[in-house]
């Protein structure tokens, strides 16, 4: 049937509401093709091909409507009722959630069908997906080249057209961050527009649920299933107006500001090029482009990585060997041995790396020297940003400084993979929404262009970042899918 | 900012974490190096400004205090490594 690549959530809609396919013929077209091509880029941890016809043939013979009958692909940090949920680690191989996280439930009952859960740095922890205790995730524009992380197996099964949606986390750029080196669509919401229930923690002040897309009008379609208020996350809020599905064709009357100073040093010339160019489209379709200041932005990356660690050590500490997932113990080991050896069989070399930076940042003597100074650097960071949209109305700069690296490039060097996320973690501290949508190639590579807005200004950022996909026309179909096809 | 061997041997134990000898010095490289990095900090004047913890203005957010039925003890010893008598067991705690 239908070839899947390239092919939207709302054509999926369109061709099931004609009825030219069955969801069980959608479903099974998708699950095909990850069968056939997952194998060389390993995008899921898991497929769950009975569970998804079981769903989709309720569907053909009840009938359907909206979203109901789409598939969906789940990162694997987001609990699944009877279904193993592993975060990339392997202290939490084999683990069956006995509950669905919030963010789940509500895309069961808009009918989505999950055709599994995919790959992602341990924990969340990574920007290249390599941190998986699974194995490692490839790009699908370039096998040889990482996908971005942590949600790296969500923005290469979109890309890979494995599926038309995905979810993924984004803590300090790990939903915008792939999607921009997968050229896909990806969206983190204002901190507490979705909930974090049943979200495998990392750092809680800072993760946030969302969307991978082909499109910018697939991502509102799934922000409208997955935001609002959640009793079970106190921190969940409900939008001030609905999320609705973007139309404008033009960005007149819209001022986007470019931080031009944060952007002078770091970024890699073909990025750059794409970037400038998306701008110029932006100018093109009635944008005015403006000036704008973060003077503290170039600081969020070492305020994140004592504010990130410092929530993980404390969110990590409850894989300890007693309620669930890995136990290592030995003759003769008290509860503490059992604590230890337990944590260092379990946890990947990321992971123990940031546990021990949190625990130093937040231990007696250094608490007000790194974790007190990285919050009140978070407040300058705040405070940037709301000053700049006092002058613009969005402010556009690229998501990542390189293209999608190679493999292995960067494992060794702790910071140099952490500054892959310097232009995403200044929104992640101030709570921002922001988007990625893809503006070109830079050596053939998909380059992404972030959208960031005022808390709750979704609605801006949507329609803004539909607009300028219509004037970039950029095919998001990697290389070898589009022959094929063609 | 350099860290010695004892301040990361410290460190895991806080953290629960056993680390290999041949693994102690390759940390200590590794967080210096962070650190290093994050040193770049105290180069702001941060006197008066306040902390922030969390970036959404919303605060003492609360339900109804009402029972509810919590999750059946069997469907969560499930998941324990070593359920013992309805609970999680544990080896000596001294």
């Amino acid at each position: 049937m239908t070839d899947t690549s390239g092919l939207t959530a709302e054509r999926c809609i369109e061709l099931l509401d004609a009825r030219e396919v069955s969801c069980r013929e959608l479903v099974t077209a998708y699950l095909d093709r990850i069968d056939r091509e997952d194998p060389g880029l390993h995008a899921f941890l898991r497929t769950r091909r009975e569970a998804a016809l079981a769903e989709a043939d309720g569907f053909d013979r009840d009938g359907r409507t909206g979203l109901q009958g789409v598939p969906i692909a789940l990162k694997d940090i987001l609990c699944t009722k009877g279904e193993e949920t592993t975060a990339g680690s392997r202290i939490l191989a084999g683990h069956v959630p006995i509950y669905d996280g919030g963010c789940v439930s509500r895309v069961k009952a808009a009918g989505l069908v999950s055709l599994g859960k995919t790959n992602m740095d341990e924990f969340a922890m990574g920007s290249s997906t390599e941190n998986s205790a699974f194995g490692v995730t490839r790009n699908p524009w370039d096998t040889d080249r990482v996908p971005g992380g942590s949600s790296g197996g969500s923005s290469a099964a979109v890309a890979a057209g494995f599926a038309p949606l995905a979810l993924g986390t984004d803590t300090g750029g790990s939903i915008r961050q792939p999607a921009a080196l997968c050229g896909v669509v990806g969206m983190k919401p204002t901190y507490g527009a979705v909930s974090r229930y049943g979200l495998i923690a990392f750092a809680s002040s800072l993760d946030q649920i969302g969307p991978f897309a082909l499109t910018v009008r697939d991502c509102a379609l799934l922000l409208q299933v997955i935001c609002g208020k959640d009793e079970c996350d106190a921190t969940s809020v409900e939008l001030p107006e609905p999320i609705a599905v973007p139309d404008a064709q033009d960005l007149r009357g819209v001022r986007i500001g470019v931080p031009s100073a944060l952007l002078e040093q770091g970024i890699e010339p073909g990025v750059r090029d794409a970037f400038d160019a998306g701008i110029r489209s932006a100018q093109g379709l009635g944008a005015e482009v403006v000036e704008v200041a973060l003077p503290h932005a170039g600081y969020a990356l070492p305020a994140y990585y004592l504010i990130a660690p410092a929530e993980a050590s404390a969110n990590l500490s409850r894989f300890d060997g007693v309620r669930y997932g890995l136990r290592c113990e030995e003759d003769g080991d008290t509860i503490i041995d059992m604590y230890g050896r337990t944590r260092a069989e379990g946890f990947g070399a990321e992971v123990k790396r940031r546990i021990m930076l949190g625990t130093y940042a937040l231990s007696a003597g250094y608490y007000d020297a790194y974790y007190g100074m990285a919050q009140k650097v978070r407040t300058r960071i705040r405070d940037d940003f709301q000053t700049a949209f006092g002058a613009c109305d969005l402010i556009a700069m690229p998501t990542s400084p390189t293209v999608a690296f190679r493999i292995g490039e960067r494992v060794g060097d702790p910071w140099a993979m952490y500054a892959s996320d310097v232009l995403t973690v200044p929104v992640n501290l101030a709570g921002l929404p922001g988007i990625s949508l893809p503006c070109g190639l830079s050596e053939g590579l998909p380059v992404g262009f972030q959208l960031v807005g005022p808390a709750f200004a979704e609605n801006r950022i949507l329609s803004a970042a539909h607009a300028l996909e219509g004037a970039l026309g950029f095919d998001p179909r990697p290389p070898a899918a589009a022959e094929a096809r063609a | 900012m350099a860290i010695s061997d004892a301040d990361v041997l410290h460190v895991a134990r806080l953290a629960r974490l056993r680390l290999d000898p041949e693994d102690v010095g390759r940390m200590r490289e590794e967080l210096s190096t962070i650190l290093g990095h994050v040193q770049e900090l105290s180069k702001l004047d941060l006197g008066d400004v306040a902390p922030t913890a969390h970036a959404l203005d919303v605060s003492n957010s609360v339900r109804p205090d009402a029972a509810r039925p919590s999750w059946p003890r069997d469907d969560v010893l499930r998941q324990a490594p070593d359920p013992a008598d309805g609970g999680f067991r544990v080896p000596p705690t001294a």
